[in-house]
């Protein structure tokens, strides 16, 4: 049996509370999140996403609504403890920053946490490891490059060893080998451990590897089901500031240069598979 | 306007326990006019060549020659008014770029900065609000209380009303929603062609270097190692390998297609249609072959 990790129930959020002409960032909002899912969270620009998160976590609070996580519900009192269950990685690495060097700062979370220290410095290796930054422990982190910071960003949040982990376009600057690498070594932490990944992405390709996907419009959830359910509502997604991924784009365009592709294909290999097939029949 | 990095070589605090060497003997020459993408591993120095195009960081061996100006260690810094305002560049981190209290003044501050006067600054921002498709009402708000993909539109606009002759791009789409980032890379296509621009962008996306550039350089660990047209480029799978990175997925679809069928198709497919064309041209000369 698989339990709710996190839900949401009728949330609504607004930054501006005195002004009701602005629409709120999120409104009547409503999922749950099964522990050992990966969704992706997906959407327009200023489409609520990054305060979800903040929702998420605590950072924010609603003014209409429940979060629950960890079978709590979110409150000034339960924050602590579901914290300490969460790793977050936010939208820009800058503003998440506190250590001096690039270990201190891994390690600053695991110290909250009372985490021993013999622990905390194995872990702060570990996690640094796993995203190639371990030649860079005692380097400034603001002095470091774009991708670099990103996976300084994402070692701290693994380092906390986590039940669930929210992802904020965290590899949105990684190049895509090392994307990849950070996408495959959380697959495998979730292998091992049963982590809960919540992803929020612009990358549809990664988006298209979730269990579920969650899309978002204007601050109200539009849909919410498999890649495969989400996917073939097609031509839909891009009237959302969406898109579909690139082997759906590349069926649709064969299409009409002409081939007459029969599947709805995900993937690269399944469209090959099939042109295969349809050329050697001739 | 032409650039050309001599011999540059970069390091940062350079003379502290800290200094640390991020560029060697890079030499690129961007003709005017032209359309450059720059690819490469993380921490490769994409970045800091970026910075150097218009002088925000002045090499500290070799020189860059931008336009008429030559830049070298012992430049100063009054020389360089004219270099800013003909270079406009879009940082990596939005957050880097903006510093006003709202987004009207943030998008007019670069233009008033140069003697535009406060009516054009005014419709070049309401102009560029909306081809970067932000809400308008936008315009009155702090440019810290916007979401990321809406604080990079706002950075970009800061630029683009600037009307620089050299537009330079460092991972320009990174937070763009999926139609935003086709939109808005199309858009710099537009002025580079219309205007004329030097166009020089850094990105991790080899679909976007293969589709919009006629010249493509490779950092790999400080250097340039290669530069050539996208087709030259992104054919050598080898040497893309040997420096971490891919070719575009066009590309690999062509080449596992190919695999399988055991054919080769007559051109490489540098983008999502000429692939289509590319395929379709193989069916039916398969279907005539027969
Ligand atoms: N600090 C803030 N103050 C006021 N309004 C804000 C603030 N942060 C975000 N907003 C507004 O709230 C809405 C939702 O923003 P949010 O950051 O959640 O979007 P997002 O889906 O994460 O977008 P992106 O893909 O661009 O990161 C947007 O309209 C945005 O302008
Ligand atoms: N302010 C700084 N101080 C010291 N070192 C720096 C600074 N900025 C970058 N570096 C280092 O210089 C090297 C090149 O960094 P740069 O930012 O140019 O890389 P990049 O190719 O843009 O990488 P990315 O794709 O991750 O953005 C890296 O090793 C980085 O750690
Ligand atoms: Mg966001
Ligand atoms: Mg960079």
């Amino acid at each position: 049996m698989n339990s709710i990790i996190m839900s949401f129930k009728d949330v609504t959020f607004t930054y501006t509370p005195d002004d009701q002409s602005v629409r709120p960032a999120v409104a009547d909002l409503s999922f749950s999140i099964e522990e050992g899912e990966w969704i992706a969270l997906v959407g327009h620009n200023g489409s609520g996403k990054s305060t979800i998160a903040k929702l998420m976590n605590g950072l924010l609070f609603p003014q209409a609504g429940e979060v629950a996580a960890m079978n709590l519900t979110m409150s000034e009192e339960s924050l602590w403890d579901i914290r300490s269950q969460m790793g977050m990685v936010f939208q820009n690495p800058d503003n998440q920053f506190v250590g001096a060097t690039v270990q201190d700062d891994v390690a600053f979370a695991l110290e909250n946490n009372g985490v021993p220290h013999e622990e905390m410095v194995v872990r702060v290796k570990e996690s640094l490891r796993q995203v190639k930054m371990e030649e860079f422990l005692d380097h400034e982190p603001h002095h470091l490059s774009g991708g670099q910071k990103q996976r300084v960003a994402i070692a701290g949040a693994l380092a906390l060893r986590p039940r669930l982990l929210i992802l904020d376009e965290a590899t949105s600057m990684l190049d895509p080998q090392g994307r990849m690498e950070v996408i495959e070594t959380i697959r495998e932490l979730r292998e091992e451990t049963g982590l809960t990944v919540i992803s929020i992405t612009h990358d549809l390709e990664e988006a298209a590897l979730a269990d579920r996907i969650i899309v978002m419009n204007a601050g109200r959830k539009h849909k919410e089901g498999t890649p495969e359910e989400v996917f073939l509502t097609g031509n839909e997604l891009t009237t959302l500031g969406l898109d579909l991924p690139f082997a759906m784009r590349m069926t649709h365009l064969l299409r009409e240069a002409g081939v007459q592709v029969l599947g709805e294909h995900m993937t690269e290999d399944e469209l090959v598979e099939e042109l295969w097939t349809f050329y050697s029949k001739k | 306007m032409d650039i050309l990095l001599q011999e540059v070589g970069y390091s940062y605090a350079m003379n502290t326990p800290f200094e640390k060497r991020a560029l060697h003997n890079v030499n690129i020459h961007i003709p005017s006019g032209s359309y450059t993408a720059i690819i490469g591993h993380t921490g490769s120095g994409k970045s800091t060549v970026l910075q150097h195009l218009n002088a925000l960081l002045k090499p500290t061996e070799g020189s860059v020659v931008i336009g008429e100006q030559q830049v070298d260690a012992k430049t100063k810094g009054k020389h360089l008014r004219d270099i800013r305002r003909q270079v406009g560049i879009v940082f990596q981190f939005p957050e880097q770029q903006l510093f006003d209290e709202t987004v009207l003044k943030d998008i007019m501050f670069g233009p008033l900065n140069y003697g535009v006067s406060e009516e054009e600054a005014s419709r070049r921002a309401h102009e560029l609000v909306e081809q970067l498709g932000l809400p308008a009402d936008v315009l009155e708000k702090s440019p810290f209380d916007l979401s990321g993909g809406q604080m990079r539109r706002v950075a970009i606009a800061g630029v683009l009303a600037m009307e620089p002759d050299v537009l330079v791009l460092d991972e320009p789409t990174a937070g763009l929603d999926p139609k935003g980032r086709r939109e808005i890379m199309d858009l710099f296509h537009e002025l580079h062609v219309k205007k004329g621009l030097t166009t020089v962008l850094v990105t991790h996306s080899m679909e976007d270097a293969a589709r919009y550039a006629d010249q493509v350089a490779i950092m790999h660990q400080g250097k340039c190692v290669a530069t050539g047209e996208p087709k030259d480029i992104f054919s050598n799978e080898e040497q893309l390998l040997d420096y971490r990175l891919e070719p575009p997925r066009t590309i690999r679809l062509q080449r596992k297609f190919e695999e399988k069928m055991g054919i080769k198709l007559d051109s490489i497919s540098l983008t999502e249609e000429a692939l289509a064309k590319n395929l379709a041209l193989a069916f039916l000369e398969g279907r005539e072959a027969e």
